[in-house]
């Protein structure tokens, strides 16, 4: 944390000032372990052995917040009986269909629902994959029946808490040892220091950077913290939570008000074709009829939104233009697009402040795709590495890429930086907070938002006129903001109040998305942003100062939904809506106030005003009206935590330890390797290195892992190509320990390179005490550590590290395993030109992946080392 | 005029230099490197508000230190420390991990190499990793002020010492005097401004004026630099020691901060938690012009010697 975030690491720093105890997990030494009171070093890709270690420890010694995990977690919900869990099945889940990796849900399903509509029937986990749109469950509240069988006294041996005893037990601190090589005592201290500052008096935070989502099992790391954070009953309450540190600035807004393929503003699931053909089956899939909670209302944001887009288009004859919006068909994620770029199957590509060229993983698939379009539009601060591609990037120095014969013609378009354009950013609290422009930006550089407003507005023109139905969406745009400044900028405030929502008629702000009508008579461009500009002031500017209101600061900038600052509050109070200590006291029921009583306290209450901890919700009731006084968390389809998921994960209803798909060990537990429902594009161009049980997984011995460092910011983009932070880092470099070092004969400055099936990349050597060998399955194993910030431009250039990792997702989200792989380490520089592609190949050949190399996924069960070849990207429309 | 006492012992170094009662309060920096992270926000503050050029884009391999020492292009200088010691309570989680290598070279000498598979070997040193931001002492008697011949360096009415650049030739008298090896001249790069004329931090005298906090200070997230009226931020580090030694950090202690030193005690001190000279400090830095009273006065002994020694010479000659 105080390597990327060490502004927000002052708060660590002041916690510890007041006598907070600083514990770091993580692979190697860093600035952040310099200031801790214990570091605990472990093995990269093992957390959830780690972590399911902490979660073991709590229930073996009853040490979970009974009172809420009984009352506000699914702890009691009875599943079915046709449920086996990895222990039955080496490491696989009831329902695995080894032909396409991927399970029929239906036996995770509680008890009585397995054949319901809500049931696991309709989930089609191979549709799901590939449209990462299994975590609708997650975002759009579980499609569980509201009353499931319960057994409150958590004995019933098919209750959620009995099968997480179960399911955790193998996690010993003896077997957390083994596999994460960190000692018995370490773990222990961490998992004592974890259940003694939780509970009626105490809250623990868990809080992450990204890096812990880039796994093949990412979604699975952070449910293992949910876990964990709802036994302790740390969620909903001051102190608690399940933080992400974000990588960049306002990456929570970019998924509120998405850059994602699969999702519209709010969290709204973006149409699938084949499915939600029309406005009522797009918005029935999101509110679930019959279903507890606030997506019940789903129609009112997604209308609010039609009419945001089209405006006096969208009628209620027309499904508020419903046609209009575009559909997906399948996977495009960004690394599916980036291999459809290489096969020829894309023409353009926008990149608006990334730098995939050394961002993102498998730098060389990233760059021969942008080497074949038809255009290409980069908008950045400087001449990055994703524009200059074609005339310098390794792929020139190989050949692979020749300058004069590149077809994609690049269009560099200068971009107003931070301080030079007005807007919001939303960080990881969900708070909204308003930049001001500080200067105008120089020469031809301008906002993003000039851009779009202008492109969009000269594409328009181009096609007035036009009677082809294809240009009506174009045509039909609400596209009218008012003009500000010397440069014809959209004014920023007034995109902010259309995002906020107004009543047509009036164009009175609404000030809660409470507001939003079905009928079409309001806009709101993201449901859940209502509010910040309620009364017609942008909440988002608030700068009033900590020390002139409460500790919870309502007054500065703006949080969603509703300026709430901690979500399912709810939960800071006990069933009988009393806080469950004076000292954690956050919101609680004052049956003084009001006429009958209301929630009242420190933040906005996140439930009913009104809705007293007694109500319950009659026979039959569905939506908000079926959330129950004990019901925090309003979101869910059951209105409880959940540490069993019966629904929408791809690879499974609970964690289970599995290896990064590159290891040098065999899976501690399971027969079953890695993720087994994981995507892995397996082509030439993708070989991922041999693990066990496969052959020749010693030619790349050691584990390596990539992070930031304080001085610069991710792709670089933003500090190399400036002098005063240029310097500051000015080399590519490798960190291996005193052990590594004497093993491969490196030398502290010298140089040495790292070596995959995908690349190999070169650096000067940093020995250093900081990493340590550790002993896993009782050898020894050598981590490397990696910045991934250089490539061929800017003030400082080398060798990036990104290219050394393969293409291998999670199921859930499609997120790329880029924290964690195999390798091996020679003291020198890399071969240079083609000897480079030649000394690659090499290892390839030595590792058996090459030809027409295909390695099993699926390592347990029946389906136990059946090959899936080829690109595996069955169309989900079609066939399945 | 300066008596003295100017160039020795516990001064106000602004009334020494003449200014009326009423100048404000000596102000000066407190580091407290017990709670530095190492993000080097206090190096690229200072570059960017006082305009210093960029100047060193090679590796150093001295652990995350690429800026090497304090000098015309470095007013603020982080330096990084990797050691085979422990940081009072803190575990550092490298030393007692499970790790069997089974080579000779990892115990400590004469001990038996721990057989491979054993889970508690503990083979490695403890370790912590110190980090410091140094900058210029602002010392009460500046040896550099002291023998700057045009006036270029001199004390403000904050007690800070400041170089002129408009009035500096360059003459280079300043870089040996200082006993820190702080002041240096500018010698690149090429367009640079202020090339050839002596450079260090300034306190940031312009902000300073406008009632602002220095760049680096400012920037500091964790307040490991401090900013302040020396006289409070001395007590606050005498404080902040007596809480590390309660916390065990027991190598704890101020550096700069003590008006009987060499110096007469810096303007911008420090809390250290190893010996100085880890850090590249100079264990008991003396004013280089300490000596000069004593070596006027000698001169002078000597030259009414020689004088009187001539006339004697003469009166001897009448006989």
């Amino acid at each position: 944390m105080a390597e990327a975030h060490p502004v927000g690491f002052q708060w660590v720093m002041e916690a510890k000032a007041r006598g907070a105890r600083v514990i770091h997990v993580d692979p190697r030494f860093t600035r952040t372990s310099a200031l801790a009171d214990t570091f605990v070093p472990l093995r990269v890709g093992t957390d959830i052995a780690f972590l399911g270690g902490v979660i073991n420890y709590v229930l073996q010694n009853e040490l979970d917040f009974r009172e809420y995990v009984v009352a506000y977690t699914n702890a009691a919900v009875i599943v079915s009986e046709d449920f086996q869990d990895t222990d039955d099945l080496d490491g696989l889940f009831s329902g695995f269909d080894p032909e396409t990796r991927t399970y029929d849900p239906t036996s995770w399903q509680y008890e009585g629902s397995e054949t319901s509509e809500d049931g696991g029937g309709d989930q089609d986990h191979v549709l799901q994959r590939e449209t990462a749109s299994g975590l609708q469950h997650e975002t759009h509240g579980a499609g569980v029946t509201s009353d499931p069988p319960r057994d409150e006294t958590l004995q019933h041996p098919r209750c959620v808490y009995q099968i997480l005893k179960r399911h955790f037990a193998r996690y010993t601190p003896e077997l957390v040892s083994q596999t994460c090589g960190v000692s018995t005592e370490a773990f222990l201290e961490v998992a004592r220091a974890f259940a003694e500052n939780s509970g009626r008096e105490r809250t623990t935070a868990l809080v992450y950077s990204v890096g812990w989502t880039q796994h093949s099992v990412g979604v699975q790391y952070i449910r293992t913290g949910a876990i964990l954070q709802l036994l302790l009953g740390n969620m909903g309450r001051p102190g608690g939570g399940i933080m992400a540190l974000r990588g960049h600035a306002s990456i929570q807004g970019s998924t509120d008000i998405p850059t994602l393929f699969n999702l519209l503003p709010g969290y709204l699931p973006m149409p699938t074709a084949g499915k939600d053909d029309s406005l009522d089956e797009w918005l029935d899939g999101i509110s679930h009829p019959g279903s507890k909670g606030y997506w019940a209302n789903a129609r009112a944001y997604g209308v609010s939104l039609l009419k945001a887009y089209w405006g006096d288009a969208a009628t209620p004859e027309n499904d508020f233009c419903f046609d209009y919006l575009p559909k997906i068909t399948g996977d495009h994620g960004t690394y599916r697009t980036v291999l459809d770029m290489i096969d020829g199957k894309v023409k353009g590509y926008f990149l608006l402040g990334q730098n995939p060229a050394v961002g993102s993983a498998h730098g060389k698939a990233q760059r021969l795709g942008m080497a074949n379009l038809d255009f290409m539009v980069v908008r950045d601060l400087f001449e990055i590495e994703s524009a200059s591609f074609w005339k310098s990037s390794p792929e020139v120095e190989t050949g692979e890429i020749v300058p004069e014969e590149c077809r994609t013609e690049v269009f560099l378009m200068p971009a107003a930086s931070h301080v030079e354009k007005e807007g919001t950013f939303t960080q990881t609290h969900r708070m909204l907070q308003w930049r001001e422009k500080a200067v105008e930006p120089p020469g031809d550089c301008r906002s993003e938002l000039w851009f779009f407003y202008h492109l969009g507005r000269m594409i328009r023109e181009r096609l007035a006129g036009s009677t082809e139905d294809r240009d009506r969406p174009l045509l039909d745009l609400a596209w009218d903001y008012p003009m500000v400044g010397e440069t014809d900028d959209p004014d920023a405030e007034a995109v902010l109040m259309e995002i906020n929502g107004f009543d047509v008629a009036t164009r009175r702000p609404l000030s809660s998305f409470t507001e939003m009508k079905e009928d079409g008579s309001t806009i709101g461009g993201c449901w859940i942003y209502t509010g910040v500009f309620k009364d017609g002031v942008n909440q988002a500017a608030r700068r009033k100062p900590g020390s002139e209101q409460s500790y919870v600061a309502p007054e500065w900038g703006w949080a969603w939904p509703a300026n709430r600052r901690t979500l399912y509050n709810r939960a800071s109070a006990d069933p009988e809506g009393r806080p469950w200590s004076e000292r954690k006291a956050y919101v609680w029921w004052d049956a003084e106030r009001g006429e009958a009583g209301e929630w009242t306290g420190h933040d906005v209450p996140d439930f009913e005003v009104t809705k007293a901890p007694s109500y319950r919700a009659p026979e039959g009731s569905d939506g908000v009206a079926a959330i129950e006084g004990v019901d925090p968390f309003i979101m869910q389809g059951d209105g409880k935590g959940s540490l069993y998921v019966p629904k929408g994960l791809i690879d499974g209803p609970l964690p289970t330890h599995y290896e990064p798909v590159e290891s040098p060990f065999p899976n501690p537990i399971y027969a079953q390797q890695a993720n087994p429902t994981r995507k892995e594009y397996a082509r030439s161009s993708n070989r991922l290195n041999p693990s066990p049980p496969e052959a020749h997984a010693e030619v790349f011995p050691y584990v390596f892992t990539t992070s930031r460092l304080t001085e610069h910011h991710t792709a670089g983009g933003m500090s190399r190509y400036v002098a005063r932070l240029a310097e500051l880092q000015p080399e590519m470099f490798v960190e291996v320990s005193p052990e590594l070092a004497a093993e491969r004969g490196l030398e502290n400055g010298g140089w040495c390179h790292v070596v995959t099936a995908r690349a190999a990349v070169e650096g000067r050597v940093l020995v250093t005490d900081r990493l340590s060998p550790l002993r896993v399955e009782g050898r020894t194993v050598h981590q490397v550590w990696l910045p991934y910030h250089w490539g061929t431009g800017g003030m400082v250039t080398g060798d990036s590290a990104n290219d050394l990792f393969g293409i291998a997702l999670d199921p859930n989200v499609l997120i790329q395993e880029s924290k964690v792989g195999t390798c091996d380490v020679l003291p020198g520089r890399r071969p240079t030109g083609p000897d480079l592609l030649a000394f690659v190949a090499g290892y390839q050949r030595r590792s058996g992946v090459h030809d027409d190399h295909v390695r099993p996924i699926v390592t347990a069960g029946p389906g136990a080392g059946m090959l899936h070849s080829g690109d595996e990207t069955p169309d989900p429309t079609g066939g399945s | 005029m300066a008596g003295e006492r100017s160039f020795f012992g516990p001064v106000d170094p602004a009334a020494d230099a003449g200014y009326d009662e009423d100048h404000p309060k000596r102000k000066g920096f407190f580091t407290d490197t017990s709670i530095c992270i190492g993000c080097k926000a206090c190096e690229v503050a200072c570059k960017e508000w006082n305009d210093v050029p960029a100047t060193h884009f090679d590796m150093l391999g001295s652990s995350y230190d690429n800026s090497f020492s304090l000098n015309a292009n470095q007013w603020r200088h982080v330096a990084f420390i990797e050691q085979a010691k422990p940081m009072g309570e803190q575990e550092s989680g490298l030393r007692r991990q499970a790790v069997a290598l089974g080579m000779p070279t990892m115990g400590p000498p004469g001990s038996v190499p721990p057989e491979p598979g054993e889970d508690d070997a503990v083979d490695r040193p403890d370790f912590r990793w110190l980090m410091s931001s140094d900058v210029c002492k602002h010392c009460t008697h500046a040896a550099c002020l002291d023998v700057c011949p045009t006036g270029s360096l001199f004390r403000t009415e904050f007690g800070t010492v400041v170089v002129q650049d408009d009035i500096c030739n360059g003459c280079g008298y300043c870089v040996p005097a200082c006993p820190y090896g702080v002041i240096e001249r500018r010698k690149g790069p090429e367009g640079a401004k202020n090339v050839g004329i002596a450079q260090k931090c300034t306190l940031c005298y312009d902000r300073l004026g406008a009632g602002s906090t220095p760049a680096c200070a400012q920037a500091c997230p964790t307040q490991s630099i401090q900013f302040g009226d020396v006289e409070e931020l001395r007590e606050r580090a005498n404080a902040r020691v007596e809480q590390l030694h309660e916390a065990g950090i027991m190598d704890a202690r101020l550096y700069g901060n003590d008006p009987e030193d060499g110096v007469g005690g810096t303007g911008a001190f420090f809390l250290l938690l190893d010996e100085p000279e880890v850090y590249g400090f100079p264990p008991d830095p003396v004013v280089t012009t300490k000596d000069l009273p004593h070596m006027y006065k000698r001169a002078g002994a000597a030259a009414l010697t020689l004088l009187a020694g001539a006339a004697l010479a003469f009166v001897g000659g009448r006989r």
